[in-house]
Parts: structure tokens; sequence; C-alpha cells
């Protein structure tokens, strides 16, 4: 899942101090999970807007924002008077979801703004609720076959290919005063567990940035 | 196989396999040089070369490579240039690799560098687009072939790069299969952290001597009490022995009103302490030579020559 979490309300105050009519839209899948789009959350966020003066014209869960398709679906239960008196849209998903919307925008001729309420932190595994652990920072190389399965560019915080660095301490990264594990040490003693430290003992070469590119897309159909 | 091409004093004393002292020069936050010159001119006549440190723990000081070359050029010393992989990319770090050997400069320590985050600007974005292996295989690229990602270098640069190691650390294996690497990448020597066991140094370069690489082996003499307390309480992953931080104290206390008296007590101290861990590792054959680390205490380095010499 994309784990988000709430962004300070006086943020998103002062993106909004121009606009009086706010329509909120919030996503009903990740963003749930993270407990920042849940229904307590909109009623928070509901009452927040409120006290800062806010005129809510409507609000509705979109169960996908990030899913173009389902956004198209989700739009046809907006009414139209809403959307006569709406200044400015605030949506509680994650940096896709909104970026998505402006898809539906663009189709729907609609020239009014749309802000964010969280902050995005990345593709994790969900331990509980309230405990999420960013695992994937999405570099489309995966280099989990080498490495036991446990990602070097978002355990190791320098986001190693050859670690472990000097700073790693009976295990512990420098990072954060040696409280958190050295990602290249887990993922030592991982290939030492499957019997796999011919893995390890393997040079990488550096990342191939070449390949990042900007406005990636996926595209095979 | 070819013969090994020389491009410093270090390189010809590698090739030669001769037992090799390096020295430590640490540029502080300041554009005003003349200390590290003048420590840089004592220690000159004792040692191969000096490493030019590259912002350790990310508190930001002159940039190592502006440092190294007026160091070199000012204290007639070769300098060992400490590149960190910290804050270029690659495609900035090949430039500075051909900038340093405009500079005059030829050996290079490659290193992943302390994290923005430990120093006195975290905000700073942790670049790390390298790492100390793949560092390495870079400056063999340019060396060796004249070339930055297979298109030619006009006037390529020439230098010995090596590369560090933690004789300290835990798990063991981790760091020896990691050397492995940086020797595959084309590392040709090694600098260690400092060491104060002897057992457990013995074991870990007893577990190098199968990439038959010169390991150089930190040793840090400590020029006062409170330089031993520190170095004990804020490096981490270092502990100085417990007798020795004993014995620098009873030398503060015994000789507080004899400051010179002092000053000669610590240096026979340190003589006492690491000639006997360096003999008994000669002996073994299992070092290429030491790296001193004696930062701002250059008047070891007689003494500590002594010892080298044995
Ligand atoms: S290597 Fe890490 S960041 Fe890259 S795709 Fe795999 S898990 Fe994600
Ligand atoms: S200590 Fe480990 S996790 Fe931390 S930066 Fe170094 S290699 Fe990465």
């Amino acid at each position: 899942m994309i784990v988000t979490t709430k962004k300070d309300f006086e943020e998103i105050e002062d993106a909004l101090k121009s606009y009086n009519n706010i329509m909120l839209i919030y996503c009903g899948t990740c963003s749930v999970t993270s407990q920042c789009s849940d229904e307590k959350s909109v009623n928070e966020m509901l009452e927040n807007l409120k006290n800062a003066g806010k005129n809510v014209v409507y609000h509705q869960e979109f169960k996908e924002p990030c899913d173009f398709r389902q956004d198209l679906q989700d739009w046809r239960n907006v009414p139209q008077e809403a959307l006569d008196k709406v200044d400015a849209f605030l949506i509680l998903s994650c940096g896709a979801g909104l970026q998505a919307m402006l898809d539906l925008f663009d189709r729907k001729n609609i020239a009014k703004p749309i802000f964010i309420g969280l902050n995005t932190h990345g593709i994790a595994e969900t331990e509980r609720i309230g405990r999420f652990h960013v695992k994937c920072a999405g570099c489309g190389d995966c280099l989990l076959n080498y490495t036991g399965g446990i990602c070097p560019v978002t355990s190791c915080a320098k986001g190693l290919m050859n670690g472990p660095c000097g700073g790693q301490l009976d295990g512990k990264c420098e990072v954060g005063k040696y409280e958190k594990d050295c990602g290249w040490i887990l993922i030592y003693e991982r290939l030492k567990k499957i019997g796999r430290l011919d893995l390890f003992g393997q040079l990488r070469p550096a990342f191939n940035w070449a390949d990042r590119g900007h406005q990636k897309s996926v595209v095979f159909r | 196989m070819a013969e090994k091409k020389v491009y410093s004093k270090l390189g010809e004393m590698l090739a030669k396999g001769e037992f090799i002292l390096t020295g430590e020069l640490e540029p502080e936050k300041t554009c005003d040089l003349s200390h590290t010159i003048q420590e840089a001119k004592e220690m000159a006549p004792y040692v191969v070369a000096a490493n030019v440190t590259d912002s350790p723990l990310g508190i930001v000081t002159i940039n190592s490579l502006a440092a190294s070359h007026i160091i070199q050029k000012e204290a007639n010393i070769e300098v060992i240039w400490q590149l960190t992989v910290r804050d270029v990319n690659k495609l900035g770090i090949a430039g500075m690799i051909m900038g340093g050997h405009a500079l005059g400069l030829r050996n290079i320590l490659s290193l992943t560098g302390d994290h923005p985050n430990m120093g006195d600007m975290p905000e700073s974005k942790p670049v790390f687009d390298l790492d100390s292996a793949t560092l390495c295989m870079l400056v063999r690229e340019m060396v060796d072939k004249g070339t930055i990602n297979g298109y030619e270098i006009e006037s390529p640069p020439k230098f010995h790069v090596g590369a560090a190691a933690n004789p300290n650390s835990n798990p063991m294996e981790a760091e020896v299969l990691k050397i492995g690497r940086k020797v595959e990448a084309g590392c040709e020597f090694i600098q260690t952290q400092v060491a104060y066991d002897l057992e457990k140094t013995i074991e870990f370069l007893t577990a190098l001597k199968k990439y038959n690489i010169p390991v150089l082996l930190g040793i840090f003499p400590m020029k006062s009490y409170a330089m031993a307390k520190g170095f004990d309480t804020f490096v981490p992953g270092v502990d100085v022995p417990k007798d020795i931080l004993a014995k620098w104290k009873s030398i503060k206390n015994d000789y507080k009103t004899d400051k010179s008296k002092q000053k000669e007590m610590y240096d026979q101290a340190n003589y006492e302490f690491f000639n006997p861990f360096i003999t008994e590792l000669k002996k073994k054959e299992l070092l290429g030579g030491v790296h001193c680390m004696a930062v701002h205490y250059p008047r070891i380095f007689p003494k500590l020559i002594e010892v080298i010499k044995d």
C-alpha cells in the first residue's frame, strides 16, 4: 500500500486561504488504511474546515483516486449544484491520487484548483494499523533477487549497491544514532540464512539512472 | 602478468612490497590551511604519504580536493586524497578525478563518507550515486582504460586507489566479503579503522590474506589523556582499552607540573603500546604498513618510525 500521513491543518489552511467554498474528496483505499481518510479523519477535517470559516459544499469518498477509470465512475455522484458553487477542491489521498484527479478535471473541463491534505511516504508494508514500513522506492530495476529479498534502496540510509558502509556498528546504522538496523547487515544475515552468501560477495554496478527518465509511464498496450 | 604501473611514491612502495607509514591530516572549517600545512611539514620526513580528509562526520570543512592540492604543494608531502561519494554524483566525481590529476594528485582513498544527517548540514541531499566499490571501478576505468563509460579521455588521469576497512566490524564475515568486492573493483591498498584488540585484528587480517592486498593498519597514538578519553567516548565502535586509559590518566596526574616531562611520557607510552602490537602483526606477515591517524600530534612520528623500522 501507499502510506500517507496528515499534513498540519495550518499548512492546508494556508493553501486554501483565498477560497471559501470547498469540496472535500477522500480516498477509499490506502489512505483509509493509513488512517488519513477513514471516517474519523474525514469528520475531523470537516470540523477543521468549518472552524476555519470554510463552507464545505460537498464531500465524497472516491474509491481509488489514483485510478482514473474509477474516478470517472465516482464523478457521476458529484451533484452539479456543488460544482457550480465550489471554489477549490481538497483531497485526502496520496500524490498519485490527486494527479489522477487532474486528468479527470481536464476531461470534465474543471478549471478549479485542487489541494492535497496528506503527505505521501512510499510503498509500504502494513505491520498493523499505525505501523507501516516503507519497503520500496519504485526504483524500476528491482534488486531483490541479489539481496535475499531485502531492498537496499529503502533499507540502507545511503541506498548503497555495495554495502555495508563503515557506518554500521554491531548491525546498526550510523544514521539515527545506531537505533535502526543496518540494511546491509540485514541483507547479509538473510543471505546467510538461505545459504546464498555468494550473492553477498558479488560486486554490483552503480545504479543506472539513465533509465529512470522523467514523467515515467508504464505502457505496454 | 604486466608490470604494475606506478604513478606515485605510494604506488612505488606498494609495488615493491615495502612496509609503509602513512599519516592523516584533517583540514578544519577554515579557508586558511596554514596549521594543517605546518603539521604536514612536520610529518613529511617520516611518512610515504598523508591522507587529507573529506568533511568527516558530515561536518563541512574545506573541500578535500582543494586542500589536498594546496597541502601537497606547500608542505612538499605526497597526499592521499580522500574522496567520498556522499556529495557529488558519478558525473561530478569523474570530473573531479580529472581535476585532481591536473592538480598533481596521484592517490585516492575511495570512501562512502559519513551521512550528512550526522553533521552540521543534515538537511543536505545525500547523493551516494556511487559507493566506495563503484568509485574504485570508475577510477580504474579512467586510469587503466583511459575512458569514462567507454568514451575516450584525451589525456587520462593517473591514480592509485585504496579503500577502507574496519577490523572491529561485527559481523566480521560481512566486512571481509565487502573487502573482496572492493578488491575485485580494482582497489590497490586498504587503510583500516583504528584497532586496539590484537587478537581480533589478527583474525581480521588473516581473513583478508586471500585477497593479497596490502593492508595499512589504522592506529591512533594519543597525545593526552583527554584525547584518549575523547576518542573512547566519541568514536563509535572504538573502545580504547581500560589499561591504556588508566595509564594515560596517571601520566596526566603524575606530571601535572612538568609539561615537557609529561609530553615525553605520553610519547613513550604510545611507543610502548604500539611497538609490540605492530611488531607482532609484522612478524605474522599480516601488514603492508601502518596508517597513523594521530591528528594534531605530528611530534609522535620520529618515535613511530622506530616502530616501523624495527
Ligand atoms: S530494489 Fe527496492 S526500490 Fe527498487 S523496485 Fe526493488 S524493492 Fe523497490
Ligand atoms: S550503516 Fe548500513 S544502512 Fe546505514 S548507511 Fe551504512 S550500509 Fe546503509
